[in-house]
């Protein structure tokens, strides 16, 4: 999960590393006190997850209260590479020395952590690295040891920070490490951390993730959740433990395995190019298991979507046995239909490996009209494919 | 031969007195299998019976190893518990574990990967993986043994199903092994390791490799293709609709901006002469016109 601007703040307090409160305002009007409030020069800045919100209109001085709301008013409602921004944090503005970069983040071509850090803070850092690579140091830290005094004086040394600014940003390596670590973040990345006339050093901006994994030793980590952000369908499905991520297409998708729904989102998208531009409406990974209760929950939401038109079924009895895959087809068109939610889209079923003749012969006997049995993966793509342009 | 694991492997499995652990023991014993031991903390003494075999408990690793000579461990334990019994493996110096448990805080791997690596007598596989099967000699983790035969292919993949999926495919022509490395942003054995110990391995004549959006694994193995195997190799990767930004299933399943999407791995691996098949379906076609000829 990635977190706003200002959360990210919120945990580097929590952990000591040295930032600017502020206050976060769904308003102009709210934005004018928050301005009042803090007093002098202020910065209104979009809150969205994602980077460039600078280049696009989202970060802006306002000298007064009546200017922030000014401001708020032109920035809330922005998008921003497809985020509409919803909210603005109102901070005071600080006179900025010098600009530098750090970072925390999973190396996952090393299989480790990685440090990174550069004097030349505040441009976007993917730019940094390609244009000047010798201006961004990089050192590998050990999930073993972490960040500890030696650590850190190697990164400062390796970035070549200067003197005056050594024990600061050793102090902040060192915290950052332990929002990196205590927080179970994926990423901990401060740009700009800037040095002020008077020689403070702090965290202008921050950006972290978190990892979901962690979750359970975090029950903090749930009100960091902005619902209101997410896709409806998604929260649903969340909130029923599925794993589903909503996509733009016609044709609903519900396989067993995320490697196996990946790739049937593939085939869909390919066969669908014949029929006028059909693809994938959702990713859905029911799992290994794959009880009616499991399928039945599936099929509601991705009947729930309007956008879908034709449902794909691709099962791959590995540990499950089909059989009980057909009969949780079965079931969960029952449930529907008894809670009045009767199936009226066409369902394309694919069911191989494990018993998958007797899974499809519990389907045909089922004798459901809208269910269609095809035997191979590429076929029911093509089919489920032609069923949606039909329904257009 | 095959690669990892052989019918001279001798399995532990860690947390077998748990539903998963007991229900993959059953399973693994049913396709060749040779399960000494088990291990779950304060259960020791007891004895898990399975496929009219007594399957003696143990509370550590250290004390099963010393007991039956295991060398194989298949690790079942819940993600809160996962790091202190991968660490308690490699601790007792057991030269393959296999770490089936799905949702392992990532800190965590990077831990036991980390110290793993520092003990040089330990290889992880996964975590958050199927296993591997060699199939007719053993079986590590929970892959169905009974999907395909032994024969000549090696297999490597990040998915679980897609790798059943081109087992049954190819299920007629069989396979040497089969393995599953997960979907996790960190990984214990990767697709290099992999493809070496194929190339290495006699009784594997043709590799199928399959990826999946996500980091740059497979673009590190094309390079390594071009340099180090002879064998051939067909490809697939799974992921080219995946929109950018969203986790699609595995933890480690995403494209960050311009990275790891699968239009740049499929590049990668055609570049060095890999035949990458649009579908699985496709995939099985050119590995079966290269085994018949």
């Amino acid at each position: 999960m990635d977190l706003y601007e200002f959360q990210a703040k919120e945990l580097f307090a929590k952990h000591g590393v040295p930032t600017q409160s502020g206050e976060v305002v769904r308003t102009p009007s709210h934005a004018f006190e928050a301005a009042e409030r803090i007093g002098g020069l202020v910065v209104v800045k979009a809150q969205v997850k994602t980077g460039g919100r600078g280049k696009a209109g989202g970060v802006k001085l306002a000298k007064d209260p009546a200017e922030a709301r000014e401001r708020a008013h032109d920035i809330l409602g922005l998008d921003i590479k497809g985020h509409v921004v919803h909210q603005v944090l109102v901070t005071p503005a600080a006179d900025i020395a010098e600009e530098y970069y750090v970072s925390l983040l999973l190396d996952r071509a090393n299989r480790t952590f990685l440090a990174m850090a550069s004097k030349e803070g505040g441009v976007e850092i993917e730019q940094l690295a390609v244009e000047r690579p010798d201006a961004l140091a990089k050192v590998v830290v050990d999930p073993l040891v972490g960040v500890d005094r030696a650590k850190a004086d190697e990164i400062v040394d390796a970035a070549g920070f200067d003197d005056s600014v050594r024990e600061q940003v050793v102090a902040i390596l060192e915290k950052l490490w332990d929002v990196f670590v205590r927080e179970d973040a994926t990423l901990v990345e401060v740009n700009p951390l800037v040095k002020t006339p008077t020689g403070e050093v702090l965290a202008l901006d921050g950006k972290v993730s978190l990892d979901g994994n962690a979750d359970f030793r975090h029950p903090d980590h749930e009100a960091l959740v902005d619902s209101s952000a997410e896709d409806p369908l998604e929260l649903r499905a969340k909130e029923k433990d599925l794993n589903y991520v909503k996509l733009q297409g016609s044709v609903g998708i519900i396989g067993n395995g995320a490697g196996l729904v990946m790739s049937t989102l593939d085939v869909v998208a390919y066969a669908g190019e014949e029929f006028g531009g059909q693809s994938p409406a959702n990713f859905l990974d029911i799992g290994g298991g794959a009880s009616a209760q499991v399928m039945a929950d599936g099929l509601e939401i991705i009947l729930s979507d309007a956008d879908v038109r034709s449902v794909f079924v691709n099962v791959f009895g590995g540990i499950t046995a089909c059989d009980e895959v057909a009969n949780g087809i079965v079931q969960a068109l029952e449930m529907l239909a008894a809670k009045g939610e009767a199936v009226t889209k066409p369902l394309v079923v694919r069911l191989d490996g494990n018993n998958a003749d007797v899974g499809r012969q519990i389907l045909r006997d089922a004798g459901n009209p809208l269910v269609e049995l095809v035997d191979t993966m590429d076929d029911a793509a093509r089919r489920v494919a032609e069923l949606a342009a039909q329904g257009a | 031969m095959a690669i990892f694991l052989t019918e001279n492997s001798k399995l532990l499995v860690q947390g077998i007195t748990g539903s998963e652990g007991t229900k993959h023991t059953i399973r693994m014993l049913g396709s060749h299998a040779d399960i000494v031991a088990g291990v779950t903390p304060g259960k020791g003494g007891r004895t898990v019976t399975a496929e009219g075999r007594d399957i003696p408990v143990f509370n550590s690793c250290q004390e099963a190893v010393a007991a039956t000579g295991a060398d194989v461990s298949v690790v079942f334990v819940p993600p809160r518990f996962a790091k202190a019994a991968v660490m308690e493996a490699v601790d007792a110096q057991i030269p393959l574990v296999v770490v089936i448990t799905e949702g392992i805080p990532v800190h965590d791997t990077a831990e036991f990967f980390a110290y793993a690596e520092k003990s040089g007598t330990t290889r992880l596989v996964g975590p958050n993986c199927p296993g591997l099967i060699s199939p007719g000699k053993s079986n590590a983790g929970i892959i169905p043994g009974t999907i395909t035969k032994a024969g000549r292919i090696g297999l490597v993949s990040k998915s679980g199903t897609l790798t059943y999926q081109m087992m049954y495919e190819l299920g007629d022509l069989g396979f040497s092994t089969a393995v599953g490395i997960g979907g996790d942003p960190i990984i214990g054995t990767t697709h290099i390791d992999c493809l070496a110990a194929f190339e290495a391995d006699p009784e594997t004549d043709a590799i199928v490799m399959i990826g999946e959006i996500g980091g740059d694994a497979e673009e590190r193995a094309a390079a390594f293709i071009k340099d180090n195997v002879t064998k051939p190799v067909v490809g697939y990767v799974a992921g080219f609709t995946a929109p950018e930004g969203k986790t699609m299933g595995h933890a480690g399943a995403i494209v960050s901006g311009s990275s790891g999407t699968a239009q740049a791995k499929k590049d990668a691996l055609e570049a060095v002469g890999v035949r990458v098949g649009k579908t699985p379906s496709e995939t099985a076609r050119l590995m079966r016109e290269i085994i018949e000829g």
